[in-house]
């Protein structure tokens, strides 16, 4: 059993004396990323923030390693923590790599003079977040993107044991998120870095993280591994889904679908169909899918979006009742699209269904 | 040698010559004019007793001191403001301290010249920091409720008038014999300082000045802001509480002598950063006290020379010099953002 290098018991986090959320349980171990996923306002940030000292806990406790929290000096805690937050820092004249140097406070001395080494490590972190470029930049004159990759930068050149990090990902372009998520995957593995974060990206934190932590406007609503938080009930229950859906197989989100009895039927598979009930659903228009294996990739966007799916279990044929459930649907809808130009063993029925579709004159290119 | 590096030894090379050439210009001119054998003579002591000594001596050579060192502090005060409160308008002037201080200034002056006890430099100066304080703390209540920096300024401001509303009522009721003398103080002026004022303040400056330089390390981690600061290890409340003092504690040594001296906190700063261009506390501090003694030297020729033997406040002058560089401050960063 690995120690845990952060630690709550029962911790109870807020503003002033209002509790917001009680009863956290964090246990964070060495080369482990810990996500907080959950509603705006649910205090993500408010345990990131009791967690790193900015606020002091309402109840309970913080350790790192076997202290506390408390105990800590401000220099000590440094070495074993720091931050990447939202807050939005603007100071005058100051370049990029002046405000990584500041990461390196704990470690120069009476004047903050920065020796060769930590020049080196201010450098190599830059390097890392590829932010090298922008050194003599002045820091309020980069993107937002740029600014919290310089600032991602800062915190890692400062050699913590635990990163925390709020919202980290917000801001950046898809190359950046991934690079990002590259590093802290890096750091996790190569250093043994502890992370904790929070994320609103849910395919990103699914795929990232080693344990998920549920925070929502009830408390922290569970915890556990990707697999047993990304769920289609976990996650629509957490954030109170109203509109749309969440898909839980790729974690992204569908838009809501049309209302009313299915207008048009489409005959989907091999990942064909889901352009057309996207467009579908753009024009507004209720439709039908079918037949479809629950095991292709069309299934997740027919089931979130089409009013009636006919599905047939993985690698069996379409059945007959399938088959006649689907001749009903084509019988009162006013067009079938096709989408699929290839019917194998399995989806036979749907060369079958095309050519009825034809027959009835219903059928659109 | 790295181009950043020369700009900084260029920097403090045209800052300490032209120091060099005000101190002596502040000796040489006045209403008699010396030529420099003579100051050297004086300066050296091989002339003694002469009106020329008695001038040099004891008026230009205090008044110099005075202009140089209590404008390097006013300037410090002033950077340190503008970190504390990230803001680059805040000054100990603007933010109504300089005022708080005169405002004590007066009462104690008033207080105790009427039962005809002589005022130390010590009590000047305590006086001066319970004023200094005492605006501070106002405007300490206030920021935390003030979104945006343009209002704490506008707080500043409004402190400032109050204080001053209340010390002209103090003089209005005063003495006629001491109103003359508070009179001119209170506008702001470098007149009338001996050398026991000089050596009351300078040490109470540079002390102050070697500590605001050796929290140049906090002063840079908090430029990326609290949380940054604190999170690389900076104590927020010790370095807060340092920094409010040390700041006050220029304005008010400032202030008990030379009054309140108007818009060199934020112009010198500014000026010198724009000089510098960087906002380092290590090059700027030590960098802004040259440059407050400039400034302040510059300003104290035209206000001493211009209509002798009537004096202008060093105050109206700093204004005309400073104000337009806190104008072109505000539309700099309108024009950001």
């Amino acid at each position: 059993m690995q120690e845990t290098v952060l630690t709550a018991n029962d911790l109870a986090v807020g503003y002033g004396s209002e509790i917001l959320i009680d009863n956290i349980r964090i246990s964070l171990l060495p080369g482990e990323i810990v996500t907080l996923i959950g509603p705006n306002g649910a205090g993500k940030s408010t345990i990131l923030k009791t967690i790193s000292r900015q606020i002091k806990p309402l109840g309970g406790a913080v350790y790192i390693g076997k202290e506390e929290l408390a105990a800590f000096k401000g220099e000590e805690l440094a070495k074993k923590m720091s931050l990447l937050m939202t807050v939005r820092t603007d100071p005058e004249l100051m370049t990029c790599r002046e405000a990584v140097g500041a990461g390196r406070y704990p470690y120069t001395g009476r004047l903050g003079i920065l020796s060769p080494e930590d020049k080196r490590a201010v450098a190599e972190a830059m390097e890392l977040t590829d932010v090298s470029l922008l050194a003599d930049r002045d820091i309020s004159r980069i993107s937002d993107g740029q600014r919290q990759r310089v600032m991602l930068a800062r915190a890692i050149c400062q050699e913590p044991k635990i990163l925390v990090l709020d919202e980290p990902t917000s801001f950046l372009d898809i190359r950046h998120k991934l690079k990002l998520l590259d590093i802290l995957r890096r750091l996790v593995r190569e250093k043994g870095l502890a992370v904790i974060m929070s994320m609103h990206e849910l395919d990103m934190a699914e795929r990232i993280s080693d344990h998920v932590i549920c925070v929502g406007n009830n408390g922290i609503e569970g915890q556990g591994t990707p697999e047993e938080i990304f769920t289609k009930e976990r996650i629509t229950a957490l954030y109170g889904i109203e509109k749309g859906s969440f898909e839980e197989r790729f974690c992204t989100a569908e838009l809501a679908p049309p209302t009313g009895e299915p207008r048009v039927f489409v005959i989907g598979g091999n990942g064909r169909g889901t352009g057309v009930f996207r467009r579908l659903q753009r024009l507004d228009i209720p439709f039908a899918a079918g037949v479809i294996h629950e095991n292709d990739i069309d299934f997740p966007a027919a089931k979130a979006l089409a009013s009636r799916v006919i599905s047939e279990k993985p690698f069996e044929p379409v059945s007959y009742e399938n088959e006649q459930a689907a001749r009903a649907l084509i019988d009162s809808c006013e067009q079938v699209i096709c989408s699929i130009d290839s019917f194998g063993s399995m989806n036979a029925a749907n060369g079958r269904l095309r050519d009825y579709a034809e027959k009835q004159g219903k059928l659109r290119k | 040698m790295k181009k950043e590096t020369k700009r900084y030894i260029l920097g403090y090379t045209i800052l300490v010559l032209l120091l060099l050439f005000l101190m002596a210009a502040s000796l040489f001119s006045g209403s008699v004019s010396f030529s420099p054998e003579e100051v050297i003579k004086v300066l050296t002591g091989a002339e003694r007793g002469t009106t020329a000594a008695n001038i040099i001596l004891s008026i230009r050579l205090p008044r110099m001191l005075a202009a140089m060192v209590l404008g390097g502090g006013l300037a410090v005060s002033g950077y340190l403001l503008q970190t504390y409160f990230a803001n680059p308008i805040a000054g100990p002037f603007v933010l109504g301290i300089s005022s708080g201080a005169k405002l004590t200034v007066a009462m104690a002056m008033i207080f105790f010249l009427q039962r005809g006890i002589p005022l130390t430099s010590g009590a000047l100066i305590i006086s001066s920091f319970a004023g200094s304080m005492l605006s501070m703390g106002f405007i300490l209540a206030v920021s935390p409720k003030v979104k945006r920096s343009s209002m704490l300024v506008v707080c500043g401001v409004m402190i400032g008038y109050i204080c001053s509303g209340i010390t002209d009522i103090a003089v209005t009721f005063a003495d006629d014999s001491n109103i003359v003398n508070l009179h001119s103080w209170s506008m702001g002026s470098f007149s009338g300082i001996d050398s026991e004022d000089v050596k009351a303040f300078s040490p109470v400056i540079f002390i102050c000045l070697g500590a605001a330089f050796l929290m140049s390390k906090q002063i840079n981690a908090y430029r990326l802001g609290e949380v940054y600061a604190q999170s690389s290890g900076v104590n927020i409340k010790a370095f807060r509480v340092g920094l409010i003092l040390v700041s006050s504690l220029l304005s008010a040594a400032v202030t008990a002598f030379a009054g309140p001296v108007s818009f060199v906190g934020i112009a010198v700063p500014h000026l010198i950063k724009k000089l510098f261009k960087t906002a380092d506390p290590k090059l700027i501090i030590p960098a802004a006290f040259l440059g407050g003694g400039v400034f302040c030297l510059m300003c104290d020729l035209p206000a001493r020379i211009l209509f002798a033997p009537s004096e202008l406040s060093i105050s109206s002058v700093t204004a005309l010099a400073g104000a337009p560089v806190v104008i072109s401050i505000m539309a700099g960063r309108h024009r950001e953002q």
